[in-house]
Formats: structure tokens, sequence, C-alpha cells
């Protein structure tokens, strides 16, 4: 496949190829099958495969996600779809008491070969129950894997990685890109889950982000360049591991670093990032890191409030010429 | 009660004082772990089985070597009725990396792949979604194998007990939902956590069959999951049983028991599975007091080989904190 696609069309693209190249995958999730899934990623894959590789759940995320975990230690490779991040919270306990724990409690005896996708992040006027982005909890948790695809390229590529990997992968996908157009070429996806990617080089600061919040970085970029500020912007991929030598790298050339964000401040994956240049790169820096974080509110439902509380082009490109004015 | 069996068949005996010597081993295994939790050799939490031995015994029985097992935190019995050796149990009471689960787990958490024996869980009603998940396994691939879900009655309160129930009947799945109904959720009585104690009602209102046993008559669970392990390995769907039963010692050994009394306790020992059998077979004449010896003597020699296993075993290198959080690349 190459050409032209949605990162929706792409996201389904993956699932039709992990259906079809492998017997022991299946999927299933809320309003997967019939409905062809909440954000249409499922769309046409029931007519295609049956109901017994695409399987409609009850609002039942606990007994979804766990069962996942189950079939995967019954030797299947299930693709769970938690509709949202939001409504994740309610399988959290199978998340994090027994897709993370499983192995190492079993003392190596147990493999969770699991993928988990769901939606996350806001922008759509949903407030406050529908627009979280707690990637970063998950993130916080040792036993699983946490990535973030951006690209169509990578919606097309990371799930045949997942689908590779022994253990629990968790694919968190902005709903704000589904509708995004982007190239594709098979011959030339991701190989590598966890590494970091330099989506625009540069010399004067590294935009550190992910997910929904790398193409406002790359516009701030834009913008920037400009004026003659180049910025590098760094698209992490993987939130679980992280790629701290990719982080690095790119803080060794830029010396400045500015971590966006869609998830709130405070004990956020953006103070991970930080803490670990400040560990890491210390001497390299000309600036404190700094970082764009979403407002410390429950997401409101008016656009121009919701617009204000979350990080966008332009709070981007205030915040590298803030840290420009500061003297290294 | 008749006998249902001619009582002076040998191969009718053999089976008897199996499951005589199955309830043994637990009573005495655990007896053995919590003096050596007194003295600082296990820590961490204890959940004793005591007075319950019935259960898994029984239960054990019907089930094949291929079917698969999800237990709860108080699964030593049914680690050991599963045939899981004494010694790696012990072993992984004492924290010692030659346990079943290297020392990672503990009491709470015995896991035995090569036995089908999947944990071991110590979040309530949380293996229940699991034990859905192996059984869909062997659904989608052909399988006629059953997944036993053993969980107490305080899990019954949990929404995974309602969402696991449906999800397993919507789905016909596989699986033995075994709900051991000792009346206490740790120290809340039935009656005060449930507004429906009709455990086998709630069971039969998702659309499960569900059967109420006594939990303290080995042959009765015995006979009642042999009825009913058939129909689940065939496809027919999920099915539930309710047994009644009563955990004799606290709930861990934290627990200093002000939520019941002495006499209670008491009016249940004489129900005792373990006595209460004994003196039916006595009564049958399939035991005698050299039998009874020699069984005590056989069950004490394994008590003490298992914790010489667990007293010798060495402990994981400190060099290996972090192995096993990621399976190794390369594995498939």
């Amino acid at each position: 496949m190459t050409g032209k696609l949605t990162y929706r069309e792409a996201v389904r693209a993956a699932l039709r190829e992990a259906l079809a190249g492998d017997p022991r995958v299946f999927l299933m999730g809320e309003d997967v099958g019939r409905y062809g899934g909440a954000y249409a990623c499922s769309k046409g894959l029931l007519e295609e495969f049956g109901g017994d590789r695409v399987r409609d759940t009850p609002l039942s995320e606990s007994t979804f996600v766990g069962a996942g975990i189950g079939a995967a230690l019954g030797g299947m490779r299930p693709i769970v779809e938690v509709m949202t991040v939001n409504f994740s919270l309610l399988a959290l306990d199978q998340i994090v008491n027994n897709a993370a724990t499983l192995r190492h409690m079993s003392g190596g005896q147990l493999s969770v070969p699991l993928v988990v996708r769901m939606a996350t992040g806001g922008g759509r006027q949903l407030a406050a129950q529908h627009s979280h982005s707690l990637e970063g909890w998950y993130a916080h948790i040792p036993g699983i894997k946490v990535v973030a695809p951006a690209t169509v390229a990578d919606a097309r590529g990371m799930l045949r990685l997942a689908l590779r990997d022994p253990d629990p992968v968790f694919i968190f996908e902005h709903a704000m890109l589904y509708p995004m157009e982007g190239e594709v070429d098979d011959a030339a996806l991701p190989r590598d889950l966890t590494r970091a990617a330099v989506r625009r080089s540069g010399v004067d600061v590294t935009v550190i982000t992910y997910g929904g919040s790398l193409w406002k970085a790359l516009e701030a970029a834009e913008q920037l360049a400009k004026e003659g500020i180049e910025a590098e912007v760094l698209d992490l991929r993987s939130l679980r591991p992280l790629d701290t030598q990719g982080i690095m790298a790119s803080v060794a050339k830029t010396h400045r670093a500015l971590v966006v964000d869609e998830a709130w401040r405070t004990g956020s994956l953006a103070a991970e990032i930080s803490a670990q240049i400040m560990e890491g790169a210390f001497y390299d820096l000309d600036a404190p890191v700094a970082r764009l974080c979403s407002a410390e509110v429950p997401m409101p439902y008016a656009k121009h409030l919701e617009d204000a509380a979350l990080p966008q082009a332009t709070t981007i490109v205030d915040a590298i010429r803030g840290m420009r004015k500061r003297r290294g | 009660m008749p006998f249902p069996c001619l009582p002076n068949l040998p191969v009718e005996r053999d089976r008897m004082l199996h499951l005589l010597r199955e309830m043994l081993r637990i009573r005495r295994f655990e007896e053995k772990a919590a003096e050596l939790y007194t003295v600082g050799k296990i820590r961490g939490f204890l959940h004793l089985y005591i007075g319950e031995e019935a259960v898994a015994v029984g239960a054990m029985q019907a089930l094949t070597a291929d079917d698969a097992i999800v237990a709860t935190y108080r699964e030593h019995g049914h680690a050991l009725a599963r045939g899981i050796p004494a010694g790696p149990l012990m072993a992984e009471m004492y924290g010692k990396a030659n346990g079943v689960s290297r020392g990672r787990g503990g009491s709470m958490h015995f896991f035995d792949v090569s036995r089908r024996f999947y944990g071991g869980h110590a979040i309530v009603g949380a293996g229940l979604p699991i034990a859905v998940g192996l059984a869909l396994a062997d659904r989608l691939q052909g399988r006629a194998r059953v997944t036993a879900c053993f969980f107490g009655d305080g899990a019954v309160a949990e929404g995974e007990f309602h969402e696991s129930l449906n999800l397993a009947a919507l789905w016909k799945l596989p699986v033995l939902f075994l709900c051991e109904n000792n009346l206490y959720a740790m120290g809340t009585a039935i009656a005060r956590h449930q507004a429906q104690p009709d455990l086998a009602r709630k069971a039969e209102s998702a659309g499960l069959c569900a059967e109420v046993v006594d939990g303290m008559d080995v042959l009765a669970v015995e006979a009642a999951t042999r009825r009913v392990a058939d129909t689940v390995r065939l496809g027919l769907g999920p099915h539930f049983l309710e047994l009644q039963t009563y955990r004799f010692r606290a709930h861990s050994m934290y627990d200093p028991e002000l939520y019941r009394t002495k006499e209670e306790v008491e009016q249940w020992k004489i129900r005792d599975p373990i006595a209460t059998f004994a003196t039916r077979l006595r009564e049958w004449r399939l035991l005698s007091d050299p039998d009874w010896a020699a069984l005590e003597a056989t069950v004490a020699g394994e008590i003490e080989d298992a914790v010489r296993v667990a007293e010798e075993g060495p402990w994981e290198p400190v060099a290996d904190l972090t192995r096993d959080v990621y399976t190794p690349s390369g594995t498939p």
C-alpha cells in the first residue's frame, strides 16, 4: 500500500493486515463490529472477518480488557479497543494490577501479548469527561509499553510492531488525528516501536512532544523559522520506554528544550522528561528546560476556554520566544 | 448417607483415601505455614484456607490436566490440590528463588503454567475476567477445555462479577465459576454486604445455570463439579456453583476476628470437612486407625520435605531485581 491515506484509514489497514495475517489475532471492544468503531477504524472488518474475530462487547471495560489479558495468556493475540482513554479508567485495575504485573509476579512464567488501542486527547468540545490525556499515567507503570502514533505512517506501522511484542502494548491515538491525511509507503514503514523521531531538524531549541501536539509544534516551528529560530521537533512516539538517548542527542545539539504535552503539568510525563534532561544533559543546557502543558482545570466545554486550556501553536511560539530571551 | 458405590471395591477405597489425603495435605501444610509465620520465616499476608479444603479438593477431581485454574489470594489449597509440589509452594512463601513464582509473588501469588495454574490473584473479583479470557482463547482455538475460576462471596459485590458472568453467558464460554461462599468478605458478613444473599439467583439472573452445594462435603463438591464440568467442556455455556463453606481461621494473620463469635466458629467446626469425612470412611470401613496414622505420617513427611526445600532454597540475587518485568526480546 502506497499513497495518501487518512490516519483512520491507516489504522484500519493495519487492523485488516493483522487479522488477515495471523489467525491468533482478534479485535474486541465496544462497537467495533456492527457500528464499525466509534471512530470508524474497524468499518467493514466484521463483514470481512466475521463475528469470532471482530467482537462487539458489552460496556464492561474492566472485563473485556481482563478477557484480553486472559486470551493473551491462552495463546491468542488480542487487540482490545477501549473506545477512549476516558473509559479506560474503568479498566485501570486490570491494566495496572494484571497486565503489568503477571509476568513479574509469576516469576517470568507468563507473558501477556496484548495490544490495547484507545483514542485520547481534547480539542473537540467534549468537556471534562471526554477530553482526557492520561497516557502519561500509563507510562508510569513498569510492565507495559505505551506508544502514541502521531503520523499516518506510524498509525499504519505501529500496530504491526505492537503485535510482535510479547508484552502488553498500549496505543494512544489522538482523536483529532483520525481525519488527517498523510503519505504511507508500506515498503518504508517504521521498524522500531520505541525510538523517538526527529520530525524537523533545527539547531536553536528542541521541542519534545508526541501525538496530537506534534502538528502544533511543527506549525510553531515554521512560524519561528520566519524569525530566524530553527526549532528541532522530536516526536517521542514511545512514552514507555522513553527514548532517553534520542532526547539527549537532540538537546546536546540545540542546548534548549521545551516539552509540549496535552496532559496536566503536575506530576506529568513532561516533568519526567524535564528531570531526565536535568540529570543527563545539565551541562549542555543554555536555558532551563521549559514545559507547556494543559491548564490545570477539568476541560471546559466552551471553545474559547478549551482552546485556552490546551497547548497551541501560538503558545508554543511564545514559549520558545520566552526561552530565547533568557541569557544562556 | 447411603454409600453410592460398593465400599469394598479397592479402587473406590483408594479414591476415598486420596480425597482425605488431599484435604489433610492442605490442612497440615497451612498449619505449618502459620507456625512459620509466627517465627518470621513467612511474611506479608498469609490467608489460610483451613475449613474450606473440601471445596478445592472436591472441585479439582473433575478437572483434567488441560483445564485451567484461576484462583484467589487464598489459594494454597487449590495449588496443592492441583498437584503443584509442596516444596516450591513453601519456598515461594519464604521468598526464595526456587519458589513457584521465584519469590516474586509470595503466599498470594502462586503460578504454575505447566499445570495451567494461572494464579494467585489478590484483587477481589479481578480473576474473573482473566478466566473469561482464557476460556475465550480455548473457544477460538477449538479446544474442549474448562477454565475453573475460584472466588469468594466478597467478589460478588464487585462489578467484574456481574460483567464476567454476563460476558461468559453471552458468548457461551467454557468457564466454571466456583464461588466459595465462606459467609464473610474479609470481616463483613454476607448479610451486611448483599441485599440478595442467594448468590445462585444472581448467577441465574445473568443467564447461567447455578447450583448450591455443601462445600463442607468433599463428595458433594466432587459430584456437583463432575456433573457440570463436562457440560461446560462441551461448550454448552458457563456454569455457576455456590459452594457453602466456612473459614475456621482468621482472614489473615493480622485479623483479630472481632466480627464473629467463637461460638459461631465452633459450630462450624463440628462440620470440619476432614473430620466428618474421616468419620464417614470409618463408618464405611474404608479407614482404620493404622490407615489414619499412615496417612498422617505420609503427609508429615511431605510437609517436612517442603520446609527443607524452602530452607535450603537460594535467594534470588538482588542483581536480578528487575528481571521479568518485560519478556526478553526474541521470546515468542
